[in-house]
């Protein structure tokens, strides 16, 4: 409960101080939001399989519309990134002076709280309201703070996610409306609802659109390096680095669960899908030469792994892609964060312009290097473990999809070291841009987000511990034994 | 005993964050000490682990903590001391220190000299992590380890595009044996529930034979990207933009024969599997012929040692293929110490050269640099089986055990690539340390012996060299072969005859009549009759085609970079911008009604917008919190 209010307060006396001011006000709100997500966690019992921490009031019952919300394992690793990603974001921009600085934080606050409002919501049409929340601040932000061609790039993004939440309110109505007794969204109540084998598959695939979209899935992908390289820095990083997650939460979440009677096959498609996009978004990646487009690419890359190891349901996969939608968020802005720090000084962002920025900029090309380290998946980065199990899963499925999605082990190599090598290596280019020293806050977002790396790198299990008991649970639950 | 292996292993760690984050307030010589005293300590350890296990003593395991554990899946850090490990464990930090000793004089006037200390440690650690890991999850992590560290080191001097991209060629090419080692841990996983070598190993006689197999091949990818066999070894030669220390240590003595490791390792599995034990000898034996014919045309003197390396590798490839692992664990060993005995002897040239790397304008250096001349001599006759030199039993015992083994052809092809080996190793010596000066007055002028902290790993590596043989005589000099009966505790060698008396003295014979022949022909060719090699494009013929070594890297080019870059424009430019956006922007045309919610962004007036939906949440929230 506490996780939503505050930013939204936050947002409102942010909107109303001076830049400075308001940039304090959001550090510390966000760093509060931080703190009390570790104080639910330092209470969250990781054995226990029940939702947490519920809560539930009547908001419109002849709808069957609660406002209910609680945690569960995986909802606990979601909320973690999502607080932990807000304070790295607001950090980031403390060197960003744009017009409206204190709107532009108080929308990044808003997220914030719809955000967590995704991962908490235990009501469908809660969830579903919170999903559209969520949205509104980043057409804003990059509406109003993006680059060229911003209006035309915001409408298509704006095009492609509308779809989306349409197929997913019409998914959660139908299922509503199969519910037994007086019909309600609470999610304990849909998973009972009675559909046909037909019903279900419809259902899922309207899921599944909205959820592919968003991550995005192969060949829903379209708007996403658009969007990502337009949008100011901590927009691109809130929509890689938590937006994208509601994707991932959502198939777990209520996509599998919902969609139960649904005949198995379906997920082969999708699977393949997300192997394509794997391949795909890797070889276009090679050849960008916009630091923020290869992101955006490796991104598509790497979120259709997650999708393809989280949907052969097993374990290994599901864990695997909790863990690694995690060290994804973490990576991900990093890099973002790279790209735009060099962007400060550079003014550009184009490889082919860059050179030699190792030289001076020593401390820079070492944050820089293991953050790479930690997305080509270098053992003790916390990348390796989560991308190990995802492949793992994902050959136990099906060997050829299996070899297949591997090469992204290669791949991803090929383009992250192409840019370190040309951005950081080789001889100085004559146009004079160095990185030289980084600001405070440039050293401190980086610096958490090394220590992250290796911390997870070396001890996974911190984070695999939180989500176990949950997705042990959701799996009997769809195997149809033991419930809540 | 456990704690000796932490020690080992955690030890380099900590010198390396010494290194990496003191390093730029020490002064450069205290940072070299540190940094090799971390490996002196691991050394110690080593031979106290190998007194324990020598004495009789059983295997030693560390187990740390439980690293990953998700599902079916639970992998433990943790590591073991067997023989094998302990093996490689000696040789790693023995030759280790002596190249961080070296290094101290190499690097002296280096501005990142903490920083290479730092890496060099960061690659010990990675290697012991490789040859104790306990479980083969544990040998990945030292196997990614070493090769980033090999990455970073490859690439150390990055204001040279070049060796950046030799770099990132190294790292990209070992990634692709990566993706089937990994495949192959997987299948370990799905057979066996777990990777522990323990239980992996226990159970290999229950397992289907073919899963066996599968596994083999699947793990000998992987050695093929690491050791730089064929396909995958272009990105040696191109490795040696390093450092030369780092050519030494890590594209030589060590890291190059972590496939050799892995494979002997998996010797349980190997000796079993007849089909993926061919592919091991065939791409071995290819891949020694190949290379040792390209070293004779290269004019690099590093490179001419790199590609004898991958030849070398080749021979160790054979002894597997034909089930003699101690064997091929005995040509590790003897040619760690001439290998790197090699380099380290071409880093003083280059020191004393101003880093020319050409031999076409060398000549005549053994009157100016009269230590290295002797130890790169010494190390010379080792790798062209001069006996009673190391290279010699190593070798001889590769070649008796094909003949045996397998057959005529395999020990035909081996010997003539001896052959080859001494001639190309020939003229690389005489070339550089004979004849007449061929490089500029300036150079010439400048000619200096290296320092002593250079030239003291020299003189104990030429030792090594003349000695180490001794390890592994043939029965013909002695009956206790020192290596095998160490090792053949814990690989499961295939049974092949021993050699008979006449085949040894045969092959001792002849093969001595041989080097001499070739020893003075080569001098006669390149010193009395002066023939210096010629620039490349002058070439023709067969000469022409060893020059641009069998146009390997061109082949690749045309078959694998350029249609995957072609690949990547089709994919972007027509996939993404034509087709796949051609029916997203088509369908978006349909929906006018998103026109309306476009104006909502366009009028600016953000604030009226962000108020109403902040108060109204706040509002409905906090009613109905009440309520």
């Amino acid at each position: 409960m506490v996780l939503i209010i505050i930013p939204f307060i936050a947002a409102l006396l942010a909107l109303v101080f001076k830049d400075k001011l308001a940039k304090i006000i959001a550090l510390t709100a966000s760093v509060a939001q931080l703190i009390v997500n570790f104080v639910l966690l330092s209470g969250f019992d990781v054995k226990n399989k029940a939702i947490q921490y519920a809560s539930s009031y009547e908001w419109f019952s002849a709808l069957g519309l609660n406002y209910s919300t609680g945690i569960d394992g995986i909802a606990m690793v979601m909320l973690l990134l999502t607080n932990i990603a807000c304070v790295l974001i607001i950090l980031s921009a403390w060197d960003n002076n744009y017009s409206g600085m204190t709107k532009f934080l108080s929308l990044v606050l808003i997220m914030q709280g719809a955000l967590n409002g995704v991962f908490l919501s235990t009501n469908g049409l809660m969830f579903y309201i919170f999903w559209e929340l969520a949205l509104i601040p980043i057409y804003f932000i990059v509406g109003i703070w993006g680059g060229e061609n911003r209006i035309k790039i915001t409408f298509k993004f704006f095009i492609y996610t509308f779809l989306g939440s349409l197929l997913m309110l019409l998914a959660l109505i139908f299922v509503y409306l199969h519910t037994p007794g007086n019909h309600s969204f609470e999610w304990s109540e849909m998973l009972k609802a009675e559909m046909n084998g037909w019903e279900s598959t419809l259902v899922l695939w309207a899921f599944f659109i909205a959820f592919a979209i968003k991550m995005p899935v192969f060949p829903f992908h379209t708007w996403q390096a658009d969007t990502y390289s337009v949008a100011p820095a901590q927009g691109t990083m809130l929509l890689s680095g938590i937006m994208l997650k509601m994707g991932i939460f959502g198939m777990i979440r209520w996509m599998w669960p919902m969609a139960k009677n649904a005949c198995g096959c379906n997920y082969n498609i999708f699977i393949i899908l997300a192997v394509i996009g794997i391949i795909y978004a890797a070889i276009i990646a090679i050849r960008q030469n916009d630091i923020k487009r290869v992101i955006a690419w490796s991104s598509v890359s790497h979120v259709g792994l997650i999708a393809a190891g989280i949907m052969t349901w097993n374990k290994e996969g599901l864990q695997g892609g909790i863990l690694q939608s995690f060290n994804h968020g973490i990576n991900v802005i990093g890099l973002f964060f790279v790209a735009e720090i060099i962007e400060r000084r550079l003014k550009t962002r184009d490889l082919t312009k860059m050179g030699g920025l190792a030289k001076y900029g020593r401390g820079f090309a070492f944050l820089f290097m293991m953050i790479m380290l930690g997305s080509v998946a270098v053992p003790f980065t916390n990348g390796f473990t989560g991308e190990f199990l995802l492949l793992n899963a994902t050959f136990n499925y099906q060997i050829i999809l299996g070899i297949v999605s591997g090469l992204t082990i290669i791949f991803c190599a090929v383009y992250m070291l192409r840019v370190y090598q040309l951005a950081m290596y080789g001889p100085e280019k004559d146009n004079g841009g160095r990185i030289g020293k980084l600001s405070w806050s440039e050293y401190l977002t980086l610096g958490i987000i090394v220590i992250l790396v290796i911390t997870i790198g070396v001890f996974p299990n911190l984070i695999l511990n939180i989500s176990d008991t949950s997705v042990n649970d959701l799996i009997s639950l769809m195997k149809g034994g033991a419930t809540l | 005993m456990e704690n000796y292996i932490a020690l080992a292993i955690f030890i380099p760690l900590l010198g390396f964050v010494i290194s990496g984050l003191l390093g730029r307030f020490m002064s450069k010589n205290i940072t070299g000490i540190i940094s090799s005293l971390s490996v002196l300590v691991s050394f110690v350890c080593s031979v106290i682990l190998f007194n324990h296990l020598s004495n009789g003593g059983e295997s030693v395991k560390l187990d740390m903590y439980n690293w990953i554990a998700a599902g079916n899946i639970s992998i433990d850090f943790s590591f073991l001391a067997d023989r094998l490990s302990v093996w490689m464990m000696l040789i790693v930090t023995g030759v280790g220190f002596l190249i961080h000793i070296y290094s101290i004089g190499y690097m002296q006037h280096d501005e990142g000299f903490y920083k290479f200390f730092a890496y060099l440690n960061l690659f010990i650690f990675s290697m012991l992590s490789l040859v104790l890991g306990a479980n083969y999850v544990i040998m990945f992590f030292g196997w990614e380890g070493v090769g980033m560290c090999s990455y970073l080191l490859i690439g150390f001097w990055y204001a040279n595009k070049e060796y950046g991209y030799a770099a990132r060629k190294a790292f990209i090419m070992n990634r692709i044996g990566d993706l089937g080692l990994l495949i192959g841990i997987f299948v370990l996983f799905n057979t066996f529930g777990t990777t522990d070598y323990q239980t992996v190993f226990s159970g290999a006689a229950s397992a289907n034979k073919g899963t066996i197999e599968l596994i083999c091949i699947l793990l000998f990818v992987g050695a093929i990207g690491k050791s730089a066999q064929i396909p995958l070894f272009t990105w040696l030669p191109d490795a040696m933009a390093g450092p030369t220390p780092v050519s030494a240590l890590i594209h030589a003595a060590t890291m190059v024969t972590a496939g050799i490791y892995l494979v002997a390792r998996s010797s349980v599995f190997f000796v079993s599997s007849e089909l993926a034990s061919i592919i091991v000898l065939v791409v071995g034996l290819v891949t020694a012929i190949v290379a040792a014919t390209i070293a004779i045309k290269q004019n690099d003197i590093k490179k001419v040692l790199a590609y004898s390396t991958v030849s070398q590798l080749g021979y160790m490839f054979v002894a597997l293929g034909v089930g003699a692992y101690s064997t091929a664990l005995f040509h590790v060993t003897t040619h760690a110490f001439f290998k790197a005995l090699l380099f380290l002897g071409s880093g003083s040239v280059i020191h004393a050269m101003s880093g020319e790397q050409d031999i076409r304008f060398m000549g005549g250096l053994s009157k100016k640099l009269k230590i290295t001349h002797i130890t790169f001599l010494l190390g010379t006759l080792a790798i062209a089986g001069v006996p009673p030199l190391a290279g010699f039993f190593s070798k001889d015992e590769i070649l008796a055990k094909a003949y045996y083994g397998n057959g005529i052809v395999v020990f035909v092809l081996l010997a003539l690539t001896s052959i080859v080996t001494a001639i190309y190793m020939a003229r690389l010596y005489f070339l550089t340390f004979h004849g007449e000066f061929r490089g500029t007055e300036e150079q010439k002028h400048h000619l200096h012996e290296s320092p002593v902290t250079m030239t003291i790993p020299l003189i104990l590596l030429a030792i090594l060299s003349c000695v180490g043989g001794f390890l592994g005589l043939s029965s013909l000099f002695y009956h206790h072969h020192f290596v095998d009966e160490f090792l053949s505790k814990v690989l499961i060698n295939a049974h092949i005859p021993h050699p008979s008396e006449l085949f040894e003295i045969i092959v001792l014979v002849v093969s001595v009549i041989i080097l001499v022949i070739i020893i003075f022909a080569t001098r006669r060719y390149y010193v009395s009759n002066k023939n210096i090699p010629v620039a490349i494009e002058e070439e023709t013929g067969v000469e022409k085609i060893l020059s641009h070594k069998y146009y390997f890297d061109e082949i690749y080019n045309k078959l694998i970079l350029k249609p995957i870059e072609w690949l990547s424009s089709f994919a972007h430019d027509f996939m993404d911008r034509r087709f796949i956006d051609g029916i997203v922007n088509f369908s978006g045309k349909g929906v006018t009604v998103c026109g309306k919610y476009l104006r909502l962004v366009q009028s600016g007036n953000v604030e009226y917008y962000l108020l109403a939906m902040v108060v109204g949440v706040i509002t409905f929230l906090v009613i109905y919190q009440l309520v």
